[in-house]
């Protein structure tokens, strides 16, 4: 059975003289959470609002499960859950009501309405504010009600821009645990994103767009071994401080471990050679080493190397 | 942090636009009728009511003269008003309010034909209009039944009441045009208050005096049909009458030709007007960008 997708074909916008997008395509496939990185005007904004018919194409289109968002919008959108631009709801509306009416516009049958509204608000941990009068609520609490509005009708692609731009740091972290759980949860998430960590944290693929161009789609550790030079970068952690040997000696001498790099006593950025085998191997050699491993994540570092030299390459 | 999601249902099947466009309804309705405008308009039209009962208890004279006098005056006087305000709180920032107020990007992100959207909130401004209306109603019965007893009402008002509610539909086709064409609610508001409380009468005025033709294509010159069936002798037709009249001033004869429309004519107008105003203002919307 083919997976969700979502398609960009030839996907040009202009503004005016301002080109946005020019002849972007991309296509994800699958369940899996991609990144969509780039600066500030690069045109990730511009691409989720073509996705989701907030905007019209210039030129090309888009798709979403194979059906034209621009000519059947209703059932491109249908199995699609959205978060753009920091959206408001009715003020007046509790988020009870305004949840409802979004099952009850999506098709959400009566019988089920009420347990799903209590199930995604129990997910973004809003059950205590289901009565409030979301006008009332804090910029935080309207952006977990946001996207418990998308996900209420369970949908199998989520479309999430910046979901975490303009929260606390509480409120970063806890929409990232949000955006984390749904990764497990069999959906194609798109989410756009200029903070390196969070597409470090939470996604398994980035694109990287930069002036209306797509400079690379792949797997994050991919990316990282093709643009980040000839060395990929993981930070990994241990439950009790290393002892030297490991740190100058049999780290080191893990197959494909070009440099170690201690950053305190139980932490370390281990440079190595190659793409996801060559990190799998690495993962498993540092297990069978018995040193306590507690954490092994894509280094933010290499990620932010990459970034920077595609997106200064352009100047 | 762990956070437990549920994994996603099978598609689910959404509804047809038309049930659509009534849940959107039920809610846009909702968040009128707990709005503050809703409210602040609520006393606006009270105190319409109040200025109205205190004129005709004070003049009384002719214009309790006749039950027939007294709802023509009254209703003739207010209804019109109370219309065009509704219009402008609950259509004037409809449209150009999902832009300003970013709710349009909760909406588009739906599975919604954008004329789902424009005609869901063209009903719900329809309707918490009508409840200004008879609320207006109210106050007038009610002064109906202290000056001439219970008894029943003239048929007239029947009448008057569904043009008022043509106007009414008109008024808000034009209104939802204003608010489609901007991206500010402000002006929404602006021009629709500016145009239906004095624009278009002035216009009317210009036309008739100026290019000395019947002013059919004003929706103020519709408007006066509201007022007209309380006549003794109303035109019920499709085409309108001219009545010249010529005033000596000192040396100079000032003629000016004052018209009116036959009321199938105002109906005529009147619709007409939807139409054209809803079917713009639609096209607009379809291709507005949230951008």
């Amino acid at each position: 059975m083919v997976g969700p997708s979502l398609e960009a074909r030839g996907l040009t916008k202009r503004f005016g003289r301002f080109t946005a997008l020019d002849g972007l395509n991309l296509k994800l496939e699958g369940t899996k959470c991609v990144g969509f990185l780039g600066p500030n005007g690069a045109g990730k904004t511009t691409t989720l609002k073509l996705l989701t018919d907030m905007i019209f194409p210039t030129a090309g289109g888009t798709w979403i499960n194979g059906t034209s968002v621009q000519e059947h919008r209703k059932r491109a959108l249908a199995d699609t859950g959205v978060l753009i631009e920091t959206p408001e709801i009715y003020p007046s509306l509790t988020p009870n009501e305004a949840l409802g009416m979004v099952a009850d516009l999506r098709g959400v049958p009566a019988s089920e309405r009420k347990h799903r509204v209590e199930t995604v608000l129990a997910e973004v941990k809003m059950s205590d504010w289901a009565n409030q009068k979301y006008g009332r609520m804090s910029k935080g609490m309207k952006q977990r009600i946001n996207i418990a509005a998308a996900l209420v009708h369970d949908p199998q692609i989520l479309i999430l821009d910046e979901p975490s731009t303009g929260l606390d740091p509480r409120g970063v972290a806890e929409v990232r645990a949000i955006v984390r759980a749904l990764k497990n949860s069999q959906r194609l998430i798109f989410m756009s994103s200029h903070i390196l960590s969070e597409v470090v944290d939470v996604c398994d693929e980035v694109a990287l767009i930069d002036r209306g161009h797509l400079l690379f789609y792949d797997t994050l550790p991919n990316v990282i071994s093709r643009f980040g030079g000839a060395h990929a970068s993981v930070d990994v952690q241990f439950s009790r401080p290393l002892p030297p040997d490991a740190v100058s000696r049999t780290i080191p001498g893990i197959p494909g471990v070009k440099n170690c790099q201690q950053l305190d006593a139980r932490r370390l950025r281990i440079q190595f050679q190659g793409g996801l085998d060559a990190q799998e191997k690495l993962a498993e050699a540092l297990v069978g080493q018995h040193l306590g491993l507690v954490s092994f994540s894509e280094s933010e570092s290499a990620l932010e190397e990459v970034y920077l030299s595609q997106i200064s390459r352009g100047d | 942090m762990a956070t437990a999601v549920s994994d996603p249902a099978p598609h689910l099947a959404v509804p047809a636009s038309m049930a659509q466009v009534g849940k959107l309804t039920r809610y846009q309705l909702r968040e009128y009728l707990r709005s503050r405008r809703y409210v602040a308009l609520s006393a606006i039209v009270l105190v319409i009511g109040a200025i109205l009962t205190f004129v005709v208890a004070h003049f009384r004279g002719s214009i309790v003269s006749t039950s027939l006098a007294f709802y023509g005056s009254f209703w003739g006087a207010g209804a019109d008003i109370v219309i065009v305000l509704a219009a402008v709180f609950f259509g004037g920032d409809a449209i150009a309010g999902e832009f300003q107020n970013k709710t349009g990007y909760f909406l588009m992100g739906l599975p919604l034909r954008r004329s789902t959207v424009y005609i869901g909130k063209f009903i719900a401004a329809f309707l918490a209009s009508v409840s200004m209306m008879v609320l207006f109603l109210a106050i007038l019965v009610l002064n109906g039944a202290y000056y001439f007893g219970t008894g029943l009402l003239p048929w007239q008002l029947g009448i008057s009441l569904v043009l008022a509610i043509v106007y009414l539909v008109a008024v808000l086709g034009a209104t939802f045009l204003f608010s489609s064409l901007f991206k500010t609610s402000a002006y929404g508001f602006v021009l629709t208050a500016i145009l239906f409380l004095f624009g278009f009468s002035l216009l009317q005025d210009l036309v008739a005096d100026l290019v000395k033709i019947e002013p059919w294509m004003i929706i103020s010159y519709a408007e006066s049909a509201i007022g007209q069936v309380f006549s003794a002798s109303p035109n019920w037709g499709i085409t309108g009458t001219a009545v010249t009249t010529t005033v000596g001033m000192g040396r100079f004869m000032v003629t000016t030709t004052t018209y009116t429309a036959g009321i199938a004519e105002a109906v005529v107008i009147m619709i007409g007007y939807f139409l054209v105003t809803a079917a713009a203002g639609l096209w607009l919307f379809e291709r507005e960008e949230f951008s």
